[in-house]
């Protein structure tokens, strides 16, 4: 069971890594979402085997599963579930002020290269 | 006393809510905020004495027995962090306070600055791995949200790179955490350090490779650096200083704690002081090599980072506590620089240095703000920065690591080398028109920070001798595993 949830591990991180170094911003959102994903799924490998709920006064300590990978993926998932959200906004605030889904070049980047071209076309 | 500890992150938590509740009645959310902020100094001030007195502080979250219970814990260290953290928080939000009001952005700012409060004092505080990934996320969180301030393209874009790279970081966070509780079954700090000991040694180098790549990202550390000039500037003068002054520290404080703590080797690590010596010069490369104000600020930050990261790197005592007394000078001085720029910022609309000039003739105040902080960012005598920097040079070269010792003084001198570049071109030269007078809260806050900066250089001897004690706790893992589990 556990190589299967491995491989999809793999899989979401190599897929969601792909997709954040798109140059749209939708795919990198999407690559984001992905990638918190494997790291969730990852949290839950590291608990125990599936095994009854740990109840106070009901259960055996010995064979119940760990609720702490639980907890802690509860938490992992409400966090980037509003961090996702935000981003969104953030990108459709990009879409609305460019007219682009497209990261824009940085803006010292276009400052040296147009300092490139000038010099470029003064050799010329 | 305990509950002080709880309370540091609650209180501002509880504070952000009633802000947000009262709506946009001005004065009600300015009160509110203050006694938010003061609360936190306040209770920082009180763990510090209790800790250096030697009754650290721990309290278990929730009433259960650690490792299992989320341990809070304040010793020297975080103490220290806590108190000079809560100080700028306050005189930083003095000057916001003076400046929002003028760009109508007063109402709006409150809630997300104790939010940012809160996470920054959870991120100290905190004993617990997953609970260190919480406190860093309300504390980003809250920092999105504050860079977002001015919806323009410029932010949007400055954000989204910010936001992107930081949610990365966080992921791999989530995935050492996987790790960590795959390997020890625990994720108590104190639990950890005992059990890190019997990890076989590749697995532990592979989590503290881990550990310092995500770390490193928030810290700014070379190669990882490059989305901090990129953001920063682009914000309110306040937001940036406050992020300049706290965040990348934040990365800082838990890269050192730990690599103390968890991953200690027995000898400087070279690859400590290769990415040091690496992160300072090319953050002064990159300074030299800007135009404007806050652009050269913030590379300074990253050349900063590599000095805390060098006195991590030697891995004594005095090392430590070098940069202990590093961290606590440049938060200090980092914040007031900014906080000078800001004021020549919003007297000339703009921070480029070939549109100011002549500001020592108009306003001699404002350059005698920028003169003291200038001169101890470079490590010019008698200023804090000059305190910090040689005790990181005399125990470099107490444990014959000339090198890197060189690159620092080397780095220094570059330093000076662009501060001037300020100097000449803002503060000297042909006078410009002011478009208008920065308002008096703006200086008065800027002012008890240059005399903050001056009271840390003042009180070198003092204040040494705290940070060394904090290093000799740093240094052995046991004093942290008993605090917090007691003896055993």
């Amino acid at each position: 069971m556990s190589l299967i949830s491995l491989g999809v591990v793999a899989v979401l991180f190599a897929a969601g890594t792909y997709l954040i170094l798109q140059r749209m911003l939708s795919r990198v959102v999407i690559g984001l979402g992905l990638v918190s994903h494997g790291a969730n799924l990852l949290i839950m490998l590291s608990g125990t085997r599936p095994a009854p709920p740990p109840v106070i006064g009901k259960s055996q300590v010995a064979a119940v599963a760990d609720p702490l990978p639980q907890a802690m993926v509860l938490t992992a998932i409400v966090i980037s579930f509003g961090v996702t959200a935000f981003l969104l906004a953030l990108a459709l605030r990009s879409y609305l002020l460019t007219g682009s889904d497209a990261v824009e070049d940085d803006l010292e980047d276009l400052r040296i290269r147009g300092i490139e071209g000038e010099e470029k076309g003064a050799s010329a | 006393m305990n509950w002080l500890l709880p309370a540091v992150v609650a209180g501002p938590l509880l504070a952000a809510g009633l802000t947000i509740f009262v709506g946009r009645r001005l004065w009600i959310q300015r009160s509110i905020t203050i006694v938010g902020v003061v609360f936190v100094l306040g209770a920082a001030i009180a763990l510090l004495v209790a800790a250096d007195s030697g009754s650290a502080q721990v309290t278990q979250v929730g009433g259960w027995p650690a490792p299992a219970g989320i341990t809070l814990v304040a010793d020297r260290f975080a103490a220290i962090m806590l108190t000079v953290s809560a100080s700028m928080l306050l005189l930083v939000l003095l000057y916001a306070m003076a400046q929002l009001k003028r760009d109508a952005l007063d109402w709006w700012f409150h809630s997300k600055y104790l939010v940012l409060t809160a996470g920054v004092s959870l991120s100290f505080v905190t004993g617990d791995l997953f609970n260190l990934f919480v406190g860093f996320e309300v504390m980003l969180i809250a920092s999105y949200v504050l860079l977002t301030a001015k919806t323009g393209a410029g932010e949007v874009r400055a954000t989204m790179s910010y936001v992107v790279i930081n949610l990365v970081a966080s992921a791999l966070f989530l995935v050492i955490v996987a790790f960590v509780y795959m390997t020890t079954g625990t994720l108590n700090l104190a639990d950890l350090s005992r059990v890190m000991v019997d990890i076989d040694p590749a697995v532990r180098n592979g989590l503290g490779m881990l550990t310092l790549v995500v770390f490193g990202v928030k810290a700014a550390l070379f190669p990882l650096f490059m989305w901090l000039p990129d953001s920063y500037p682009t914000a309110p003068t306040p937001v940036t200083a406050i992020f300049a002054g706290l965040l990348t520290k934040v990365g800082v404080f838990v890269i050192i704690r730990t690599q103390t703590l968890l991953f200690a080797g027995d000898e400087p690590s070279t690859l400590l002081l290769f990415v040091a010596g690496s992160t300072m010069v090319v953050g002064v490369l990159g300074a030299i090599a800007q135009n404007e104000i806050k652009r050269i600020l913030s590379f300074h930050i990253i050349s900063q980072i590599g000095y805390m990261i060098m006195g991590l790197g030697l891995l004594s005592v005095a090392g430590l506590a070098a940069s202990i007394l590093y961290i606590t000078h440049h938060i200090i001085v980092k914040t007031g620089l900014f906080l000078v720029g800001g004021l020549v910022e919003s007297e000339h609309g703009t921070g480029a240095l070939d549109r100011i000039g002549g500001v020592l003739h108009r306003r001699p105040v404002v350059a005698m703000l920028f003169l003291p902080l200038a001169l101890s960012l470079a490590g010019m005598p008698p200023f804090s920065g000059f305190v910090a920097k040689l005790a990181l040079v005399q125990e470099g070269l107490a444990l014959d690591r000339g090198l890197i010792v060189g690159v620092s003084l080397m780095v220094g001198l570059l330093t000076f080398f662009s501060m001037t570049k300020i100097w000449g071109a803002v503060f000297w030269g042909r006078e410009t028109e002011a478009t208008e007078q920065a308002a008096p809260g703006m200086l008065g806050a800027t002012v008890l920070v240059v005399a903050l900066s001056i009271a840390v250089a003042a009180f070198a001897g003092p204040l040494a001798d705290l940070a060394a004690r904090a290093a000799v706790d740093l240094v052995d893992p046991a004093v942290y595993a008993e605090l917090v589990l007691g003896a055993g």
